[in-house]
Order: C-alpha cells, then structure tokens, then sequence
C-alpha cells in the first residue's frame, strides 16, 4: 500500500467509496447522538413528541380558530402534524448537520475521516425524530377517526425530497460556518425565518395561483404538500412546484456537495 | 526492510487571516470592502507564517522514531500532515502502509456513554470494524484495567481510568504505521510501563511507531531514533541518545516562555506569555508545590478595540481542563475597556494547589467580540513538597491545602 499525501488540486474528488469503508462511523455517530438525546432528558423519546404536539396545538387554535384559515377539508391539527413531520426533520436535521463540523472541531482536528460523516450523521438523526414522530401522527389521525390515504405509498418520495434539501442545504451551511464563524446567526435565522414562509401553519391553498410557482422555489412547500397529500389526501398536488423543487434541491445538493469537498482540506486549519 | 515514511520537501503555510479569527466573520469581510474597496487582496505575504520549511525526512520500516522540540517547532503539523488531517502547502510524503494516528487519547468519547459503548464508537473513530474492535474487546478492557466498570458511564471514572480505557483502545490498533503524539504520559507509572511494553512488542512485529515526547526518558528509552525539529525546519535528526543529550544541553526541554513567532496585525499582539515563580521572579520550569506560580502576559494593544478580557486555562497531564480563569472574574462584567500600549498583566495561581506534575497553560487571544486560544502554549512542572506527603497515592485532581482545627 502506497499513498502519496500533497496538496490537492483541481476539482474535488467525491471519493464514494470511501464514504462506504466508513459508514460504521456514521452509524457509531447516529448511535451516539440518538443514545445520548434519550438518555440526557428525563423525556426522552417523549420530546420527539411534545415539540411538534404543542406547536401542533398552538397553529391549530390561532391558526384554524382564531384566523379561519381553510384547512383543505382535514382537522386542522392533522393539517398542522402531517406538515410538523417533515418540517421538525428539516429543522432539527439542518441545524445539526450545519453545525456539526464546527461542533466536533475537537474530532476534526485530530482524526482523519471523510468529513461528510459528520453532516450525514446529522441527518440520520433527524430521522430517528422523523419515525418517532410519524407513530404520533398516526395516534392523533385514530383519534380523528381519519384512516391514512391510499396515496401513502408517495411518502418514501416527499421523504427522499426533504433528505436531498436538507443535505444540500447543511452541506453548503456546515462549509461555510468553518469559514465564517457569524454563520452562526444565519443558521437559526433560516429555519425561524422558514417556518414563516413554508406552508406548516396553513395550507398553502391560502397563496394566491400567480405566485405559486415562485413561492414553490422552497423545496419544503412541495415536500409538505406532498406529505399532506400521500397521508391525509388533501387537494391534488401542484406538479410545476413539485418538479421546482426537485430542481431547487438537486441543484443545491451537489452545489453543496461540491463545495462542501473543496472546503474540506482546509477544515483543520481553520479550527 | 523498506521505509514506511518518506517526505520530500514538506512545508506547511499557515495564513493568519485563517488561523485567527479576523478574516473569519462575514461581516468583517463585508467591512473590508467597503474600508478598501480597491485594493484587491487585503491578505499580503506578512500575514503568512510557515508552521513546517522543507522537511525531508525517511523513516524506515519496523523504527521507532520520535520527534522532539519546543512547543510551535511545527511536531503536530508533520504529525497531522502525516495523518492526512491538514495538508502540506509543499512538497509530498510517501507513505507505505496503513496509518492509525493518536493525536489524543479517548477522541469522540462521550462522558455519558458507558465504558462499554465508548470503546466501541472509539474504535470506530479510530479506523476499526465493529468485529475487529469485539474482537479484541475483552483485551482492550482487561489492558485498561477496569473490568468492573466497563457498564458505567466514563463520567464516574477516575482520570486514571479515563486515560487508561482511551488508551487501551487506541493500543490495540493493527496499523502498519502507528503515530502518537504526547500521549505516553498518561496514568501512574506502572500504566506507563505497560504502554511502552506495549509500544515495543508492537515494533517486534514489525511496524513502525512515530511518537512525539517531551519526556526525554521516554526518548530514549524507547526510540532508535530523534528527529528534532526546531522553527518548522530539522534542526537534526540521528541516534536518539546523541539528539536528546544535544537538545538537553541547549536547556530548552521546558516550555516556560512563549514568544508567537509572527504578528496577529491585529489590534491585540502578544510579546510573549511567561511562567514565573511567584517568589524570586525566575522561570518557573520546574516549582515546589508550596511556592505561587505567576503567568505573566505581556502584550500590546495596537488599538481601539471592544471591552474584553484575557483567559487561561490550565490543563493537567491527561489533557483534562483543571480550570479556566479570566481578569475579569472579579469585576463581575465579561469585559472591561483596553489601554492601548505595551502592558502586562499577571494571573497568580496560589502556592499548595495543585497536585505534583505537569501542566500546560493555553491563553486567549481577543479578536474583536471573539476569544481565540493559543493552546498548550506554555509547560511547567509542580514538583512534590513535604506539606504534600502521599501525593502519589491522593485522589482527586487538585492538592489544596486547606485549614483543620479541631475543638
């Protein structure tokens, strides 16, 4: 075995396979965090529960009570949860992953890994949430008497959506914040200022049909849509939003990616 | 046998704008444009220092070779380099065989996760498969000696403990190259013992070792061969005997002074961080522990710059924080307003404190709103003193000495 170790130039190397001769790391990375979320708060697992149920709750009575704002023929807190899901997974997931490589600064100052696993990690811990939270949703549809659509089938899809935007989203973030250390009051800014300006809190039936398209240029409107309409069979999908979005994301996902591994080799140094 | 490590010409730049935080906040960049919005490239050749300056080395298959020299002598950057964790800004290393580096014991270990799990996710950080780490697990557990605690969460261990499970996993490791930095000197004597052991049987099989010491027993005790690095160039390298009695004889085995060998151009510079005895003012290398120790700052502020303070942490032998101090502690504010010009300030650390051994001091470098850390920048050793008898056998991380009475 022969490596030769000197400045990288040119243009990035993805390097997949190494990212597979390391993928016990992410595991052992998930593992930790997931282990240690459960095992620090008296909560628990009930916290991947109470977030998005008092949220739930709080949009449900300004939002559907007190504002009236259509709810596409659902209860509106099954409009507000099916929304929550893939929402709190892009939340939590992107500020993790965002933060992760300044996070373990420590680690990547020390060790040699492919630094991707550290983002991926990230990410695989939001869907741990994800699955804890999905039972939730269903508990609050039983209660609503409200069986799922046959249109559930899509989730794995709308799922894969918001993977691919998050990833893509973190990756730029998690470079960039290396860099730049006031990142960190951008970071927390997207997803406050997201959750304004995705459709978690109402239908986005509400926007009127000429803005729709630009309005579809946040991945997270399809990504919501389509959650809503595979499990609680809203109103049909807008497909012109659905393909912006898959654009929108593919296009950050391997800007990010790109990025991402250009900025890598200079990581430690900049710790 | 062939060589393991050959390096041709590798230098290390680091720019200042990236190791200090100046250049690191957007809204200072964004501020510079406007300041200069015709100069193109803010960022001249001034600002640059080089860590390493064409370091040719050969290390050849089965030797065990240490790398000695000052703090900032650039040891952990050939290290991290050789490790593939930064680059080299020049030249190239040739490496033949699989490198497993230990740049610290117990990386990724998690205070709250079990003896048990963090050996599995170390081993994991550290390049091994989960079958290889079972494999060896009952090994690694009995080497560290904690067999009965192995389902507690390491935040209840000793740091004897802690160091001694980091460690065992990290010595348990099949690599053909093996690289440690300053980390032989964890735990009790007889902990060492065994790693050096450890250490030797592993080069009997034939791998090579590169360990970075600031014990000189240890250098040469245990390695063929030294490299002595000095300013980011070698300075010499041969028989470790004859290296290690040339590098003593210049007494600069302690780190008691630190002078940054480049300017911040900041509004803060430091001339230099010294340890002192409290008592007679002289380097304070190797102190009683019944006399004060003083760190004295002595730096300038360049100009206007917003309140802050200075820090220091001091950190024991495991790498463990003892404690973190700054000169605004008792003003109760997180900062106060800077004097511009040249001025020192000190920080006494009380006589019968600390526990016998050594201990590293890393100081903060204020940037705007921002602290960055100099770390480890500074060595001293507190040496045993009769109001401290049994100091080996004391619990505990600290040795105050505190008032009895009794009625």
């Amino acid at each position: 075995m022969h490596k030769v170790i000197k400045r990288r130039t040119g243009l990035a190397q993805l390097n997949l396979g190494e990212l597979w001769d390391y993928r016990e790391l992410l595991g052992f990375l998930a593992w930790r965090d997931v282990t240690l979320r459960y095992k620090q708060t008296y909560i628990g697992v009930g916290w991947a529960f109470i977030r998005p149920f008092l949220t739930m709750f709080v949009f449900t009575v300004i939002f559907g009570k007190v504002a009236k704002l259509p709810s596409e023929g659902v209860p509106y807190a099954v409009l507000t949860f099916t929304a929550l899901l893939p929402w709190q997974f892009f939340s939590t997931a992107y500020s993790d992953a965002a933060g992760s490589i300044v996070g373990n600064g420590h680690m990547v100052t020390k060790i040699y890994f492919p630094r991707l696993i550290l983002p991926m990690s990230s990410l695989a811990v939001g869907m741990v949430d994800f699955f804890v939270s999905a039972i939730f949703l269903f508990m609050i549809m039983a209660y609503y008497r409200m069986m799922p659509s046959s249109r559930i089938f899509a989730v794995p899809l709308f799922l894969l959506l918001a993977f691919v935007f998050t990833l893509g989203l973190s990756l730029w973030f998690a470079a960039l914040f290396v860099k730049y250390r006031d990142m960190r009051h951008l970071i927390p800014f997207i997803t406050q200022f997201g959750l304004y300006v995705s459709p978690v809190a109402f239908s986005s039936s509400v926007i009127p049909q000429r803005w729709r398209l630009l309005y579809s240029l946040n991945p997270m409107v399809a990504v919501i849509d389509g959650f809503r309409w595979s499990i609680a069979g809203t109103n049909a999908l807008y497909p012109p939003g659905v393909i912006a979005a898959v654009i929108t994301s593919l296009v950050l996902l391997v800007t990010g990616v790109f990025y991402f591994k250009s900025s890598e080799r200079l990581f430690a140094d900049l710790m | 046998m062939g060589d393991a490590v050959v390096t041709h010409g590798i230098s290390k730049k680091y720019r200042l704008g990236e190791t200090i935080l100046a250049r690191n906040l957007l809204r200072e960049r964004f501020a510079a444009l406007f300041r200069a919005p015709f100069r193109k490239n803010d960022r001249g050749s001034d600002e640059e220092f080089w860590a390493l300056r064409d370091v040719s080395v050969t290390i050849r298959e089965g030797e065990i070779v240490a790398l000695i020299g000052k703090n900032g002598a650039g040891k952990s950057t050939l290290l991290k380099i050789l490790s593939e964790i930064t680059e080299p800004t020049e030249g190239e290393a040739h490496i033949f065989g699989k490198v497993a580096s230990l740049l610290e014991v117990g990386i990724g270990f998690h205070p709250e996760l079990s003896g048990r799990e963090n050996i599995y996710l170390n081993g994991a950080i550290l390049g091994m498969s989960r079958e290889e780490t079972r494999s060896k697990f009952d090994d690694i557990v009995a080497f560290a000696e904690v067999e009965r605690f192995i389902d507690t969460p390491v935040k209840r261990y000793s740091s004897g403990m802690y160091v001694r499970l980091a460690f065992a996993v990290a010595a348990h490791l099949d690599p053909d190259i093996l690289i440690i930095d300053e980390v032989l000197a964890v735990g009790d004597l007889a902990f060492q013992q065994k790693c050096l052991k450890k250490l030797r049987s592993v080069r009997e099989q034939g791998r090579t070792v590169i360990v970075v010491s600031h014990s000189m027993t240890t250098v040469t005790s245990l390695c063929e061969r030294a490299i002595w690095l000095h300013e980011g160039k070698v300075r010499a390298a041969g028989p470790a005997p004859e290296i290690v009695s040339r590098y003593v004889d210049e007494g600069i085995e302690n780190d008691v002074v630190w002078q940054p060998r480049h300017a911040s151009h900041a509004a803060f510079e430091y001339h230099s961080v010294e340890v002192v005895r409290a008592d007679n003012g002289e380097a304070a290398d190797s102190v009683p522990s019944d006399v004060a120790i003083e760190i004295v700052f002595d730096f300038s502020v360049v100009s206007q710059m917003p309140p802050g303070r200075l820090l220091l942490r001091v950190r024991n032998e495991y790498g463990e924080p003892l404690f973190t101090s700054t000169s605004a502690d008792r003003s109760a504010v997180r900062g106060e307003p800077w004097r511009i010009g040249r001025q020192k300030m000190r920080c006494r650390i009380p006589a019968n404190l600390l526990m016998p051994g050594r201990y590293s001091v890393s100081v903060s470098h204020p940037f705007g709103g921002y602290d960055v850390m100099h770390d480890n920048i500074v060595t001293f050793t507190v040496n045993e003193q009769n109001a401290l008898i049994d100091a080996d056998t004391r619990e505990g991380k600290i040795a105050p000495l505190l008032e009895w009475s009794s009625e």
